[in-house]
C-alpha cells in the first residue's frame, strides 16, 4: 500500500522484537505509550557516539569536542525541524516532565500573581497538573480545569469563563489514556484572545502525528525522545524566542554562562541558558537519528495512517468483544492510544493475562488519577500500538483477550 | 496463568465474605493507587478476644479480592496476636498460587488492611488504658 509503512521491513530493525519472552512467546508489544522500542540505527547511533567521538559538547577546542559539538547540534536542528520550529528555540531537556517543570520555574513562578488562572484539562497527565499545583501554591494563582464529554472530548463550550483572568492554558494535544486529539490550534487562539499562554503536551501527539508549532499556535511545546523511537533521558521543550529570551535560567551552573565572577554571572542565549552543566550528548544525537527514522520509514502522515488502520481494526474487534472502549469511536479523532475495560475483569487482570500470551499492555490509571476519576473508573487496560504493529498483531491481541474473557468466564460477573 | 486457579477465580466472582460488619470493634480502609483496589476490612471479637466474624467490603483485581475473601475466612478463631503475626507468605499460602513480583502488591493488599485494623486497635485501646492511669 503505497504511502503506508512497510511494517515487515521496520520490525527487521528493531531487535528486540524477535526475542522470546521467558515463557518461549513471541513478543506483541503495545505498551507504546508508555515507551517505544529502538531501531538498531537508533541503538547504533548511541554506541558509535561513546566509541568513536564522546566529549563534552561546547567545552574543548579539541577535534574530540568539535565532532561532539557538532553532532548535538545536528540533532537539536533535527528536533526544531521536526516541529517546523527553528534550532535557537529548541531546547533539550530530560524529558516532557522536565520541559513543563522548566516553564513552571522559570516562567510561571516568575510571572504569576495571586489570583491569576492557569487552566488545565481533565485529561491531564499528572506531569501537566502537578507542577502547575506547585505553581499554584507558591504563587496563589488558581487552577481551573476543562470539563470532558461523556465521549472523552474537551468540552470547550464554557472555555470562555475558564479563560477569565488566566494567564497560562497548558493542554494536551493527544490523551495518553483517551487518544482523544485535541483542537491546541482552536484553544490557542481564543486563550490569547484572553491574553493566556499557550503550552502544549505534545508528549503523545509528537510521536503519532505531524506537529507544527506554528499551525497550533502555542507558545510552548514538549515532547520526550523515548516515546517516539528514541533513547530515554532527553525531550525537547520548544519556546517562542521572546518568551525564552526574558525568562530566567532554569538550573545554574556550567554551559550555560557568559562571564563569571566571584560575586555574579551573566548568560548565554537560549537555548545554552536552560542547559546548564553537561547535557545528554549521546543520547540527544541518537535521538537525531530516530528523528532521521521517522522520515526514513514515511514521516509522520505514513505514521498516522498506518496507526489509523490499526486502531479501526481494534476499535471493531474490542466492540465486538462486548469491551468498554474510553474516548472517541472516530479514528480520525484519535492517536494511537486505547483504553478499554472488559466488563467484570480489573485491568491488572487483563493485562496479566495477555502477559501471558506474550502481549505487553498498560492497565492500572496511566498516571491521571484525576481523568479515572471523571470517567468514573478505578483503572483501565490500555493498548497503544505504534510503526512496527501488524494487523496481525492485532488480531493475536483480541484472540488473547478472548481468552481473558474465557478465563474469567462471560457470564455471571 | 497459572495465577487464575479456579479456587481464585471462583472467590473472585463469588466471594464469601464481601459485606459490611456494622458493628465490628476492628475495622481499616486502604487503597493501592497504582491500580485503585480499594478495601476495606471489619473484624468482629467475641467475649474471649478471638475472631468471631470477618468481613470485607471494596473493589479490586481477581487476586486481590480472593485474597481478602480467604483472609477474612482464615481470621475466624484467631487471636489479636496471631493476627498480629501474619505474613506475607501466609497470605500467599492461602492464594496458593504463584503470585509474580509485580502483583505482590494486589496479593498483600487485604493483609495490610488487616494489619492496620489490628494495629489501630491496640493502639486505641493503649490510649484508653493509659487514660485510666491518667
Amino acid at each position: 500500500m503505497v504511502g503506508l509503512i512497510d511494517v515487515p521491513r521496520v520490525r527487521a530493525d528493531f531487535p528486540i522484537l524477535s526475542r522470546k519472552l521467558p515463557n518461549g512467546k513471541s513478543l506483541v508489544y503495545l505498551d507504546n505509550a508508555a515507551t517505544t522500542q529502538k531501531p538498531v540505527q537508533v541503538i547504533e547511533a548511541l554506541s558509535d557516539y561513546y566509541r568513536s567521538y564522546n566529549a563534552n559538547a561546547h567545552r574543548g577546542l579539541h577535534a574530540l569536542s568539535a565532532e561532539a559539538t557538532d553532532a548535538y547540534e545536528s540533532a537539536r536542528k533535527k528536533a526544531a525541524a521536526f516541529i517546523g520550529a527553528s534550532a535557537r528555540e529548541t531546547v533539550f531537556t530530560r524529558g516532557t516532565t522536565e520541559s513543563l517543570n522548566l516553564i513552571a520555574y522559570s516562567w510561571a513562578l516568575a510571572n504569576l500573581r495571586k489570583g491569576d488562572v492557569i487552566v488545565l484539562s481533565q485529561m491531564e497527565h499528572h506531569s501537566n497538573i502537578v507542577p502547575w499545583q506547585f505553581v499554584a501554591g507558591q504563587t496563589g494563582a488558581v487552577l481551573r480545569f476543562i470539563p470532558i464529554t461523556p465521549e472523552g472530548r474537551l468540552d470547550l463550550a464554557s472555555l470562555d469563563s475558564l479563560l477569565s483572568c488566566a494567564k497560562l492554558v497548558s493542554v494536551t494535544h493527544a490523551s495518553n489514556v483517551l487518544g482523544t486529539i485535541n483542537d491546541v490550534a482552536a484553544i490557542s487562539r481564543r486563550a490569547h484572545e484572553a491574553g493566556a499562554l499557550v503550552v502544549v503536551d505534545a508528549a503523545q501527539s509528537a510521536p503519532h502525528l505531524p506537529v507544527d508549532v506554528s499551525s497550533l499556535g502555542c507558545d510552548f511545546l514538549a515532547f520526550s525522545s523515548h516515546k517516539m523511537l528514541g533513547p530515554m533521558g532527553v525531550g525537547v521543550l520548544w519556546g517562542k524566542r521572546e518568551l525564552l529570551d526574558s525568562m530566567r535560567p532554569f538550573n545554574y551552573g556550567g554551559e550555560m554562562i557568559r562571564e563569571v565572577s566571584f560575586e555574579s554571572s551573566t548568560f548565554v542565549e537560549p537555548p545554552l541558558k536552560f542547559e546548564a552543566g553537561t547535557g545528554n550528548v549521546g543520547d540527544a544525537i541518537a535521538f537525531g537519528v530516530a528523528l532521521d527514522y521517522l522520515s526514513e520509514i514515511g514521516g509522520l502522515g505514513a505514521v498516522r495512517e498506518h496507526e489509523k488502520q490499526l486502531l479501526a481494526l481494534m476499535l471493531e474487534s474490542l466492540d465486538s468483544l462486548g469491551a468498554v472502549v474510553f474516548g472517541p469511536s472516530d479514528v480520525h479523532e484519535r492517536a494511537g492510544v486505547v483504553s478499554f475495560n472488559l466488563p467484570g475483569v480489573h485491568g491488572h487482570d487483563v493485562a496479566s493475562v495477555l502477559d501471558g500470551e506474550g502481549v505487553a499492555i498498560r492497565s492500572g490509571h496511566h498516571c491521571a488519577m484525576p481523568l479515572m476519576r471523571a470517567l468514573g473508573v478505578a483503572a483501565t487496560a490500555r493498548a497503544s500500538p505504534y510503526v512496527y504493529n501488524s494487523l496481525d498483531e492485532v488480531d493475536y491481541f483480541i484472540a488473547s483477550l478472548k481468552k481473558v474473557k474465557r478465563v474469567f468466564g462471560s457470564g455471571g460477573l | 496463568m497459572d495465577m487464575y486457579s479456579e479456587n481464585v477465580l471462583d472467590r473472585y466472582r463469588s466471594p464469601r465474605f464481601r459485606r459490611e460488619l456494622a458493628s465490628a470493634a476492628l475495622r481499616a480502609h486502604d487503597v493501592n493507587p497504582v491500580c485503585g483496589d480499594d478495601f476495606t476490612l471489619f473484624v468482629q471479637l467475641g467475649p474471649d478476644g478471638r475472631v468471631v466474624d470477618a468481613s470485607f467490603t471494596g473493589v479490586g483485581c481477581a487476586i486481590s479480592t480472593a485474597s481478602a475473601d480467604m483472609l477474612c475466612e482464615a481470621c475466624i478463631g484467631k487471636s489479636l496476636d496471631e493476627l498480629r503475626l501474619l505474613d506475607k507468605d501466609f497470605a500467599y499460602s492461602l492464594l496458593g498460587v504463584p503470585i509474580s513480583a509485580v502483583r505482590a502488591k494486589c496479593a498483600l493488599l487485604p493483609l495490610k488492611v488487616l494489619k492496620l485494623a489490628v494495629y489501630s486497635h491496640l493502639g486505641q485501646k493503649l490510649l484508653e488504658k493509659e487514660g485510666e492511669f491518667g
